[in-house]
Order: structure tokens, then C-alpha cells, then sequence
């Protein structure tokens, strides 16, 4: 007998759903809104949600107070420059692991993945004095490549699982045909891993962009991605929620919007391979 | 060109040696089969030779030269995988051409080439399509274009038609053979499937848990097989062994008899009841328990016997196999 689902069924089933989808995007919602506000309605109380005088004067404030283009280009050069180091230095590596693997492959990966369960505050003293000592401070390079490294075994991780999904005869076949490894990886299997280095790419960018620990603690004024440039209003000023709400928002529009064209992208990339 | 010659080839993985210390010839333009339970090491030793394995210790020399150490594109071998191995991402046109861009052929050289490929493997009307809407036969089709447009020393083929359903398998088999005839090129044959191996070999390698068990033509094993395992393997449906005294009547530990060398009367030697009888109208198949175990029996043509009936087998004198305690020919 086919399975009944009555309408009542579907209509609980749908308002649950949006629930826990509001639930979670609520914090977000209520940045943006509060970001409109003046900042006496931002802390009214009971709080208005939507009824107050809607205002953009908070997003002219910001820009007129920091330079928010200055902080864009820095999250834009560290994410971008950190997330393009990472793959080159994975691909091989996850080519090598993928196809050549030795005896110890697994345990290397697993060293790797060990790394990230440290809490980044454990290595923080050294890197900050290495940093010291070698000019790094505050400066794009530095950023770039702490989070090279700090990103690294994920970006190895994810390219190791879409290279395994590759049958290694279509590579056997490309060295039969004549192709020297270089050519290998780039006529054969980098064309045929793109779906996979894609969503590699794109999610290694967004947590790049979105990095605020090591933003926040080696960098001052000079090479600060926008991590700083919101963090700069949460304090010293005191409770200015509306223009913090606002320089949030600021922050992560480029990257919603970054996010939102390359969904499709997204999605493929993570179920590569999970149906055939 | 294309001679092959194996010397003393060996292949471990860790403690496992896979390939023992083997000896091949292969002689310009033949058609060589490697045939074998899976296991046996028969893509191993094929793998060694196209260079995707590197040898444990021994020489392959092609052409009278040292291959061993050579990379797999330096050896002027085209190879046919078993999944068929095309670049999906590229056209039929773009798949056959790549070895050729590889060489650095100019544009015209590579256009000529891969239209002439295509003409002959009847897949001009495919060129601009991907590998994903080709049926299975198209596809290997494209992995032969992609061998031949090299023009290679030799072919090696794996497994090529496994993943081919059994009536276009028939029809690959006879295509290959027909491009051996018109190429004359050495090729190398990979198969599990004896029938492939008999129709398609002028020299058959029997391979057993890496040792070559036998080298011979196709009737040479079907005829003389060296030994009880030579003689189990190549032959359809298989021989029929028998131990015992039945066995010490002609002098010899185990005898062996194929199926199509016993007549099957209301006399003779071993009386037994049929169990299953198959009836395909050109032979009939018969399973017969007799008091030496289960016998299989082919008649030409349609027998009228069926199941639970009492027949009479006589195996045919002149073609008996003898064998010794080692399973060795007698």
C-alpha cells in the first residue's frame, strides 16, 4: 500500500521547517534590521523589529570613520592570496597521497587533520614572536601565510578526497599516451577534478575571509581585513550596536554575495562523487 | 617491430612476490594471449611490460633494446584498459588526439590522423561528442582509435571487453581480430575468458600464481596440455578428470577426458543417470552421476535423453589425458 501524506501532515512538517530555519538565521536578520536603526531604537526596549525610523545613516558614518575599502582589499588579498598558496602547495600533495600512496599516507593525513584540533591560541605566543622578530607584523604576507598553513590540511583533505573518486586508469592512460606528469595534472586530472578544486576553493576563501583570530591578533591598522575593521566598533567606543550591526553587514555582504553565484558550484563540489 | 622478449622478470609487492622469475618471447606481428584464473598475475605482467609497474628484478628489452627502465611513454606501447580509460571531459576527437599533441604532431598531422582512426573504427559521426554519450562498444572503440592513431610497437589490451555485453563482445572480439590482420601489429591480450583466448591467440600463455604454466598455439593446449591445470582451464565446458582405479586401468594417476570425446550409448564403459540435460540444439550438454562422480558430456547435435534416464558413456581411447601424481602430462 503507497504511503498517505495528508496535507495537514506537510503543513506541520513545512512550518517546522521554517521555524528552525528562522531560528538559525534570526541573529543574522536582526544584525541587518538594528543596522537600519537609529541607535536609540537599536536598544529600545521592548526592541522594535520592524516599525522605526528606517535610516542609512549608520553606513555613512562607518565609511566616513574607517576606510572600508582599505579593509576590503585586505580581506579580498589575504583570503584570495592565502586560499591560491593552499591549492598549489595541496594539489601535488593530494595528487602524490591520491595515486602514489605509501605506507604511511593515512597516518599523514591524520597527522595533518591533528593540527586544527589544537586550539589556535596554543601556538599563538610563538607565531606572534616569530612574527615579531621576522617584520611580519601587521603586514598582508604575514596574513597570507598563517592562513595558508592554518587552512592547508583542510585544503589537502578535501582535494585527497575528490582525487580518490579520479580512477587512477585514466591517469595510467595519459602516461601511456605520452604525458609527463606536469601535463598529466594539468590536461587530465586538474580538468577532471575542477568541480572539486572549485568548492575547495570557494569554501577555503569564505573561511579565509571570515578568519578573525589570527586577523584580530597580528594585525593593527595597516593590512587589517575587515574582521578588524568590525571588531573596531564593538569596544572602545562603547555600545554602539547599530554601527557595529552596520560594519558587519558591510563585511559580509561581498562574501554572501560570493556565496550566493557560486552555490550551484558549492554543491556539486561537496556531493562530488556521493551520486554517480 | 615489435618484439617482446621477458628475461628473468620478477615483481614483489613487500613480501609478496607476485611474478617469480619468468622468461617470454614475443615474436613480431603475433597475437599473444594472456589467460588465467584472476589472480594469476596476467595484468601484473602486463603492467610490468607497459612500464605502469616497475620491475622487481629481470629485463624487458623491445626491439632488442633495454626497455626496463623507461618510462611507459617511451616505450612505444599503446595500451586498452578495461574501464576504457577516456578523458571524459574531452570530445572523441580531443580523446584520440591526445596522444598525438602529447608527440607534438602539428594540427593538420593530428587532424589527418585522427579522422583516418575514425573512418576505420566507424566513429566518424561521434568526433564531436563526449565519451558519456557513447554505449559501451563506442567507447572501447575510442580507447582502440587512441591506441592506433600512435601507431605503437604493440597493443596491450586489458581485459578490454569485460565490461561488454556477450553479444557485443562477439562482435569486439572479431573487430580486434580483423585489426590485427589488417595491422600486423604485435599485440598483447589480457582475458580470464578462455573462449577469448582460443579464438583470438596465435600463442596462448597460461599463467598460474604468476608462473607460466604452458606457451603454446590454441590447439597445441587444447591437444597436448602439459599438465592437469593447462588442461582444466583451456577447454569449454571443462574436462572431465577421474581418479582411481578407472585411472591405474590406463596406467596413470588421474585421467582426463573432455566433455566432447565421450559418446553417449545403451552400452559402453560407465553406465550413470543424467541430472541435468541442456539442449541448445546445435550440441546438448549433459550431467551424468556416474560411479566416478559427476561427468560432463557434449554431443553434437540433439541427443533425446533427459533428466532421471540411464545412459552409457565411452570415452574415446585416443583422447585420453594421463597424468601423474604431480598433475604433470604422462
Amino acid at each position: 500500500m503507497a504511503r498517505t501524506v495528508t496535507t495537514q501532515r506537510k503543513v506541520i512538517v513545512t512550518a517546522i521547517a521554517w521555524t528552525i530555519a528562522i531560528a538559525i538565521f534570526f541573529p543574522i536578520l536582526w544584525t541587518f534590521l538594528t543596522s537600519f536603526k537609529t541607535e536609540a531604537d537599536a536598544i529600545a526596549t521592548p526592541p522594535k523589529f520592524l516599525f522605526f525610523n528606517w535610516t542609512t545613516e549608520n553606513y555613512t558614518t562607518v565609511q566616513g570613520r574607517s576606510n572600508y575599502f582599505l579593509h576590503f582589499w585586505n580581506s579580498v588579498i589575504i583570503s584570495v592570496g592565502s586560499t591560491v598558496a593552499a591549492l598549489i602547495i595541496a594539489i601535488p600533495a593530494a595528487w602524490s597521497m591520491a595515486f602514489v600512496p605509501g605506507k604511511r599516507t593515512k597516518d599523514i593525513l591524520m597527522w595533518m587533520l591533528s593540527t586544527k584540533m589544537m586550539p589556535a591560541v596554543g601556538v599563538l605566543v610563538p607565531i606572534y614572536l616569530l612574527f615579531r622578530d621576522t617584520g611580519l607584523l601587521d603586514t598582508r604576507t604575514g596574513l597570507v601565510i598563517v592562513l595558508t598553513l592554518m587552512n592547508l590540511p583542510i585544503v589537502v583533505w578535501m582535494l585527497y578526497t575528490y582525487f580518490k573518486e579520479i580512477p587512477g586508469e585514466i591517469l595510467e592512460a595519459a602516461r601511456m599516451d605520452g604525458a609527463n606528469l606536469t601535463r598529466e595534472i594539468i590536461y587530465v586530472l586538474t580538468p577532471m577534478a575542477v568541480p572539486g578544486i572549485a568548492s575547495t576553493l570557494l569554501l577555503n576563501i569564505i573561511l579565509a575571509w571570515n578568519e578573525a583570530f589570527w586577523t584580530l591578533n597580528l594585525t593593527a591598522s595597516k593590512s587589517a581585513p575587515l574582521t578588524q575593521f568590525i571588531a573596531s566598533y564593538s569596544s572602545p567606543e562603547g555600545l554602539f550596536y547599530a554601527k557595529l550591526s552596520a560594519a558587519s553587514m558591510m563585511a559580509i555582504a561581498p562574501i554572501i554575495v560570493l556565496g550566493w553565484f557560486s552555490q550551484k558550484q558549492l554543491v556539486r563540489g561537496l556531493t562530488f562523487g556521493a551520486v554517480k | 617491430m615489435g618484439q617482446i622478449e621477458l628475461k628473468g622478470v620478477t615483481k614483489r609487492f613487500g613480501d609478496v612476490e607476485v611474478i617469480p622469475p619468468l622468461d617470454l618471447q614475443i615474436n613480431e606481428g603475433e597475437f599473444v594471449v594472456f589467460v588465467g584464473p584472476s589472480g594469476c598475475g596476467k595484468s601484473t605482467l602486463l603492467r610490468l611490460i607497459a612500464g605502469l609497474e616497475d620491475t622487481t628484478g629481470g629485463r624487458i628489452e623491445i626491439d632488442g633494446k633495454d626497455a626496463t627502465d623507461l618510462r611507459p611513454a617511451q616505450r612505444r606501447l599503446a595500451m586498452v584498459f578495461q574501464s576504457y580509460a577516456l578523458y571524459p571531459h574531452m570530445s572523441v576527437r580531443k580523446n584520440i588526439a591526445f596522444p598525438l599533441k602529447m608527440a607534438k604532431l602539428s594540427q593538420a598531422e593530428i587532424d589527418k590522423k585522427v579522422e583516418g582512426a575514425a573512418k576505420v573504427l566507424n566513429l566518424s559521426s561521434y568526433l564531436d561528442r563526449r565519451p558519456g554519450q557513447l554505449s559501451g562498444g563506442q567507447r572501447q572503440r575510442v580507447a582502440i582509435g587512441r591506441a592506433i592513431v600512435r601507431e605503437p610497437a604493440a597493443f596491450l589490451f586489458d581485459e578490454p571487453l569485460s565490461n561488454l555485453d556477450a553479444a557485443l563482445r562477439v562482435n569486439m572480439r572479431l573487430e580486434i581480430s580483423e585489426l590485427h590482420n589488417s595491422l600486423k601489429t604485435t599485440m598483447i591480450y589480457v582475458t580470464h575468458d578462455q573462449v577469448e583466448a582460443m579464438t583470438m591467440a596465435d600463442k596462448i600463455v597460461v599463467l598460474q600464481a604468476g608462473r607460466i604454466e604452458q606457451v603454446g598455439t590454441p590447439l597445441e593446449l587444447y591437444r597436448t596440455p602439459k599438465n592437469r591445470f593447462v588442461a582444466g582451464f583451456i577447454g569449454s565446458p571443462k574436462m572431465n578428470f577421474i581418479g582411481g582405479t578407472e585411472a591405474q586401468k590406463h596406467g596413470a594417476h588421474e585421467i582426463g577426458i573432455r566433455p566432447e570425446h565421450i559418446t553417449v550409448g545403451t552400452s559402453g564403459d560407465w553406465q550413470g543417470r543424467v541430472t541435468v540435460s541442456e539442449h541448445l540444439g546445435s550440441d546438448t550438454y549433459l550431467h551424468v552421476q556416474t560411479d566416478h562422480g559427476i561427468i560432463n558430456v557434449r554431443s553434437a547435435g540433439n541427443v533425446d535423453v533427459h533428466h532421471g534416464d540411464t545412459v552409457w558413456l565411452t570415452p574415446e581411447t585416443a583422447n585420453i589425458h594421463k597424468f601423474d601424481a604431480n598433475g604433470s602430462a604422462v
